[in-house]
C-alpha cells in the first residue's frame, strides 16, 4: 500500500484554484495546433471538454458509442443544475454551495476539488445562457431557481424537467461548431476496448466500429475519459441501456486506480419494478420533492389492503397517513439528501408498509400542492414528468399519488484523479461521472450536471494544458508502434475468445444474475456476511460466463450481442471490486450503509478515525487488487455527524 | 398476450431486405415495446438465430435513439411518445404488428431496423449553434428574456432529433427538425447575431443531403413524439426569406 498524493496547490482553500491557474504552464497557439487529444464520451463532460479544447486550438478526436453525440445519457438528467449565483437573495454563496456539497457527500470528498467546483459553478450558468440554453425564467425575464435535496436555499437552475437535455444540446452545439471548423473529428458508434500506453504515458486507444466490426487504432498526446458511470453493473438502473464501464475498466487494467467503487447512488424517487421483462428503471426527478409529500399508511392493515389491491391511496384518511420523512427529519422534511430518503423508504417497506403489490413502493403525493398552487402551476413545473408517469403506469398522478421506490442512479466512485483530474496513468485524464472526485459518498441532486460541465468547460482546459506544455516537442504518434499492435491483438483475442465459447446462456441472463447479486448484497444496506457471500457468487458467475455464454453472429459485423457480452464481462470484474471496496469500508457513510455501523436510531454512523480516506484500488493481474490510500485532510470544514433533523 | 410480428430484416445497407414473421407469447401489458423485442431476441438467440438489430438507449423517451416504424406510424400508434415509451397494453392479444425501420433516402438502413441518421448531425454542424466560445459569457442575468419567448424557445428546443418527422413525411422532408433549431435560436437575443447565416446554411445543408421539400401536410407534427409545432416551419420560412432579402442587397 502506498499513500497517494492528490497534488493540491498551496494556499488557503479559496485561493488554491487561483494559485493553480496563475502558475500553470501554458501552451502557445502554434504549439496547440500540433497537439492531439482523444476524448471518449460526448456527454456533458466530454462534449464541453471537446468544444473548449478545440476552441483553444488543440486537435480533438471525440468518440461515443451512440449514433450521435447528442444522445449521451446526460440528456436524461431532469431536475437541474446547481450554482451559487444567489439570485433569489436567500443567503447562498460559493462557500455555502461548497459546504453543502461536502456535507452531502458525508465528508468523503476532497475539500479543494469541491471548493473549485463551487467556484466555477456560476461561470457554467453564464456559459450555458450565452449558448442559448432556455432555462426557466420568471415574468420579469430573469432566471428562476428551485430547491433540491440537501440544501436550504434555492440554487438550482432548470429547464422544465429536461435540464440535462438542454445543457447537453448546448454542449453538443459547441462541439458541432468545432466539427464544422475541422478542429474536432467525430467518431460515433465506437466502443473503446483498450488504452494504449507508450513509454509510460497514455497515447492512444483501440476502438471497435460498432457498424462494421472493424478494430481501429487512434493516437494522441493525451487521452480523456468522459465515459460516465458504472451503475449498469446492477442491471436495473436509471442508466441508458448502452452505458458501460469499458473505457474506465480497460484503463484500470492498464494501471489507472479505481477509487471508492462501492459508492453508488440509489435514487429515492424512481418508478417501482413492475415485472420480469423489465429492462430499466425510470427516474422521477428529485425536483418533485419540492412539492410532493412522501408517505405510507400509518396502519399495517391499510398497507396490506393496498398490497392486495382492495383499497386505493385516496381511500386512506389524512390522519392515517405517515409522512415519515417529515416525521423523522423535520428540518429538511421531504428534501433530505438522496441516501437518507432511500434508506427511509426501504425501512418502511421492510417493515411491511409498502403500498403496491410487491410491497416495494411508497407514495409521492401532490394533492396538497395542487390545492395550494392550482393544477396549472404544477403542470407548468412538472408537466412532462407527470405525463411520463402516466404513460408508464397507466395512472393519473394529478388524481392519485405516484408510487416510487429507490433505484441505482449514479456512481460517485470512479477512476482516481489528482487535483488536475489526471489518473495514475500520466496523460490519462478522467472527467465527469467517470472520475471519483467531487461527490464523496453521496451526490446531491443537481450536482452531476454542475460537475460534468465544470470539468469540461472550466477545469480540464487549464489542467490538461499544464500537462501538455511538456509535450510540445513530442511528434504525432504512429499507429504502427508495437504498443498499438499489441493492444489491438489483445482486443481481437478477447473478442475471439468470447465468440468461441458458444455455450447455452445468453449475455442477458448473466447480466440479470449479476444485477440481482449486487442489489441484494451490495445495495441499500450491506453487511460482512452478505458481501463475503456475494464475492464468491460473482467470481463463480464469471467462470460460468467464460465457459457458457452464447453470442451469435461474428466479430466482424454489426453485433449488438457481442457489444453487450464485452460490457457484461467488464461489469462482472467491476462488480467484484465494488464488493471488495464495500467489505473494506467497515463504516456507514453516504450511500454506503454497513449494518454493523449504525446509531441507535438506525442512522448511518461514520467512523472518521479509521476511514477518512479514499480507497484507490490497483489492478493486479491474476491476483486480488491492492488498495492505496489518499488520506482526506479537512482544513476548513469540521467533520460532524450529518443531521437533517 | 400473444403477438405475431412481421419484422424487416436486412443484413446491411448493401443487400436487399425482406419481412420475416415471428411469434411472441406471454407478454404482459406493462411490458414496453422494446422489452417485447428483447423477449423475442432472447428466444432467437436461444434457437441459434440472429437477433433483430434495433436502436435504443435511454428507454425513457429523451435520447431520441429508438426509431421504429410500427404499423405504418413512426413510434407506433400512440401520439406524442417514443417507441421506448409505448407499452404492450396498447395492443390487443393476437394482434399482428408490422415493424419497419424509419424509411428515408438520407437515413440509409445499416442493419434490420437500425438506420444512419448522421445527416441530422451534419445539419447542426452547418450552423445549428450560437458561437459562444467558453469563457466569453457575460452574467447570465445580464439580458432579461421575456418569459413568453423563453418558453417558446424551449418548446422548439425540446426536439430530440429522432427523425420521426422525416419518416412520417411523404417527401422525407427535414423541415420540422431544422425549423425547431432555427426557431430555438431565433427567439432568443443571443441567437440573433448569427440568425441570417444560420438559417441559410442549415437549409442549404438540408437540401444538399437529399431531404425533400415541405408540402404542408403536417404529418411531421402529428408524429412528433415531443409535439414540436409546425409553427416553427412558418417561423423558419420567415427567417429564411428575410435573410435572403437582406443578404442579397
Amino acid at each position: 500500500m502506498t499513500t497517494l498524493d492528490p497534488r493540491i496547490p498551496e494556499g488557503p482553500l479559496a485561493q488554491k484554484w487561483t494559485n493553480f491557474k496563475a502558475k500553470a504552464k501554458l501552451v502557445n497557439p502554434a504549439n496547440k495546433r500540433r497537439l492531439d487529444i482523444i476524448i471518449v464520451g460526448t456527454g456533458l463532460g466530454g462534449a464541453s471538454a471537446a468544444a473548449s479544447l478545440a476552441e483553444m486550438g488543440y486537435n480533438v478526436k471525440a468518440f461515443c458509442y451512440q449514433d450521435s453525440p447528442r444522445r449521451a445519457h446526460s440528456i436524461a438528467a431532469q431536475g437541474g443544475i446547481n450554482a451559487a449565483k444567489n439570485y433569489p437573495n436567500d443567503g447562498d454563496s460559493i462557500y455555502r454551495l461548497f459546504y453543502d456539497t461536502i456535507k452531502g457527500g458525508d465528508y468523503r470528498s476532497r475539500e479543494a476539488n469541491v471548493y473549485r467546483l463551487a467556484e466555477v459553478s456560476n461561470n457554467i450558468i453564464d456559459q450555458c445562457v450565452a449558448q442559448g440554453v432556455p432555462f426557466a425564467r420568471e415574468y420579469g425575464g430573469y432566471l428562476d431557481n428551485r430547491s433540491f435535496g440537501g440544501a436550504q436555499v434555492s440554487r438550482t437552475f432548470y429547464a422544465r424537467g429536461q435540464t440535462g437535455q438542454q445543457l447537453l444540446l448546448g454542449a453538443y452545439a459547441g462541439l458541432s461548431k468545432m466539427v464544422s471548423k475541422g478542429k474536432v473529428q467525430l467518431f460515433t458508434r465506437r466502443d473503446m476496448l483498450d488504452l494504449v500506453i507508450v513509454d509510460g504515458k497514455a497515447r492512444g486507444i483501440i476502438v471497435r466500429n460498432l457498424v462494421t466490426g472493424e478494430i481501429e487504432r487512434h493516437s494522441a498526446h493525451a487521452v480523456v475519459l468522459a465515459s460516465g458511470g458504472y451503475g449498469n453493473v446492477y442491471y436495473l438502473s436509471t442508466y441508458a441501456m448502452g452505458a458501460n464501464a469499458n473505457p474506465a475498466w480497460v484503463a484500470h487494467r492498464r494501471g489507472a486506480f479505481m477509487a471508492n467503487p462501492s459508492f453508488v447512488q440509489i435514487h429515492p424517487t424512481c418508478m417501482p419494478v413492475h415485472g420480469e421483462f423489465q429492462s430499466k428503471l425510470t427516474l422521477m426527478s428529485e425536483s418533485l420533492r419540492n412539492d410532493g409529500r412522501i408517505w405510507v399508511p400509518r396502519k399495517i392493515e391499510d398497507a396490506r389492503k393496498l398490497q392486495e389491491g382492495k383499497i386505493k391511496a385516496n381511500d386512506i384518511l389524512e390522519e392515517d397517513r405517515d409522512y415519515y420523512l417529515e416525521r423523522r427529519y423535520p428540518a429538511f422534511g421531504n428534501l433530505v439528501p438522496r441516501d437518507v430518503a432511500s434508506r427511509a423508504a426501504k425501512e418502511r417497506c421492510d417493515a411491511g408498509f409498502g403500498v403496491n403489490e410487491t410491497g416495494l413502493a411508497v407514495f409521492l403525493d401532490f394533492s396538497d400542492a395542487i390545492r395550494r398552487l392550482g393544477r396549472k402551476a404544477i403542470e407548468e413545473k412538472y408537466g412532462n414528468l407527470f405525463e411520463m408517469y402516466q404513460k408508464i403506469n397507466d395512472e393519473d398522478p394529478y388524481e392519485t399519488p405516484m408510487m416510487i421506490y429507490p433505484a441505482i442512479h449514479y456512481a460517485m466512485g470512479g477512476l482516481w484523479v489528482d487535483y488536475s483530474l489526471m489518473t495514475t496513468v500520466p496523460g490519462l485524464f478522467a472527467i465527469g461521472e467517470c472520475n471519483f472526485s467531487d461527490h464523496g459518498a453521496n451526490r446531491l441532486g443537481a450536482s452531476a450536471l454542475m460537475q460534468g460541465l465544470a470539468d469540461g468547460y472550466f477545469v480540464l482546459p487549464y489542467t490538461i494544458s499544464d500537462y501538455l506544455a511538456d509535450q510540445i516537442q513530442v511528434p504525432r504518434f504512429s499507429n504502427e508502434l508495437p504498443e498499438f499492435k499489441a493492444a489491438e491483438d489483445g482486443v481481437r483475442a478477447r473478442l475471439d475468445r468470447i465468440m468461441a465459447i458458444q455455450g447455452k446462456q445468453t449475455v442477458e441472463t448473466f447480466h440479470k444474475r449479476l444485477g440481482r447479486i449486487m442489489w441484494d448484497y451490495c445495495g441499500m444496506s450491506r453487511n460482512e456476511a452478505g458481501l463475503t457471500k456475494a464475492l464468491g457468487m460473482v467470481q463463480e458467475l464469471q467462470q460460468e460466463f467464460w465457459s457458457d455464454v452464447k453470442v451469435p453472429g461474428g466479430p466482424g459485423e454489426f453485433n449488438a450481442e457481442l457489444e453487450k457480452a464485452g460490457r457484461v464481462a467488464e461489469f462482472m470484474e467491476l462488480g467484484e471490486l465494488i464488493i471488495r471496496d464495500a467489505l473494506n469500508r467497515r463504516e456507514s457513510c453516504g450511500g454506503h450503509f454497513r449494518e454493523e455501523s449504525q446509531t441507535e436510531e438506525g442512522e448511518a454512523k461514520r467512523d472518521d478515525d479509521n476511514f477518512t480516506y479514499v480507497a484507490a484500488w490497483e489492478y493486479m493481474p491474476g491476483n486480488a487488487p491492492r488498495m492505496h490510500k489518499e488520506p482526506l485532510q479537512f482544513e476548513v470544514v469540521q467533520l460532524i455527524q450529518r443531521n437533517y433533523k | 398476450m400473444d403477438f405475431k410480428l412481421k419484422i424487416w430484416r436486412q443484413k446491411s445497407a448493401a443487400v436487399k431486405g425482406r419481412f420475416e414473421t415471428y411469434k411472441v407469447s406471454g407478454i404482459t401489458g406493462g411490458t414496453s415495446f422494446l422489452e417485447m423485442l428483447d423477449v423475442l431476441n432472447e428466444e432467437l438467440i436461444a434457437k441459434g438465430e440472429e437477433p433483430v438489430a434495433f436502436d435504443h438507449d435511454c428507454r425513457e423517451g429523451i435520447c431520441g435513439t429508438c426509431s421504429l416504424y410500427i404499423n405504418g406510424r413512426p413510434h407506433g400508434p400512440d401520439d406524442r411518445v417514443c417507441t421506448c415509451q409505448l407499452f404492450m397494453r396498447r395492443f390487443k392479444d393476437g394482434d399482428t404488428i408490422i415493424i419497419e425501420p424509419f424509411r428515408a433516402r438520407p437515413f440509409p438502413v445499416l442493419r434490420d431496423l437500425v438506420v444512419d441518421r448522421s445527416s441530422f448531425d451534419k445539419i447542426i454542424q452547418a450552423g445549428g449553434f450560437i458561437s459562444a466560445s467558453t469563457g466569453n459569457a457575460p452574467d447570465a442575468n445580464a439580458i432579461p428574456i421575456p418569459k413568453r419567448n423563453a418558453d417558446k424557445a424551449f418548446d422548439a428546443a425540446a426536439c430530440i432529433g429522432c427523425g420521426a418527422c422525416v419518416a412520417a413525411c411523404k417527401n422525407a422532408s427535414a423541415m420540422l427538425f431544422v425549423s425547431a433549431k432555427v426557431s430555438h435560436f431565433a427567439l432568443l437575443p443571443q441567437g440573433k447575431v448569427e440568425a441570417r447565416e444560420r438559417v441559410q446554411k442549415m437549409v442549404a445543408k438540408m437540401d444538399e443531403l437529399g431531404f425533400g421539400n415541405c408540402t404542408n401536410t403536417y404529418a411531421c407534427e402529428a408524429e412528433c413524439p415531443k409535439g414540436i409545432s409546425v409553427e416553427n416551419i412558418a417561423r423558419m420560412n420567415r427567417e429564411f426569406l428575410s435573410a435572403k432579402l437582406v443578404t442579397d442587397k
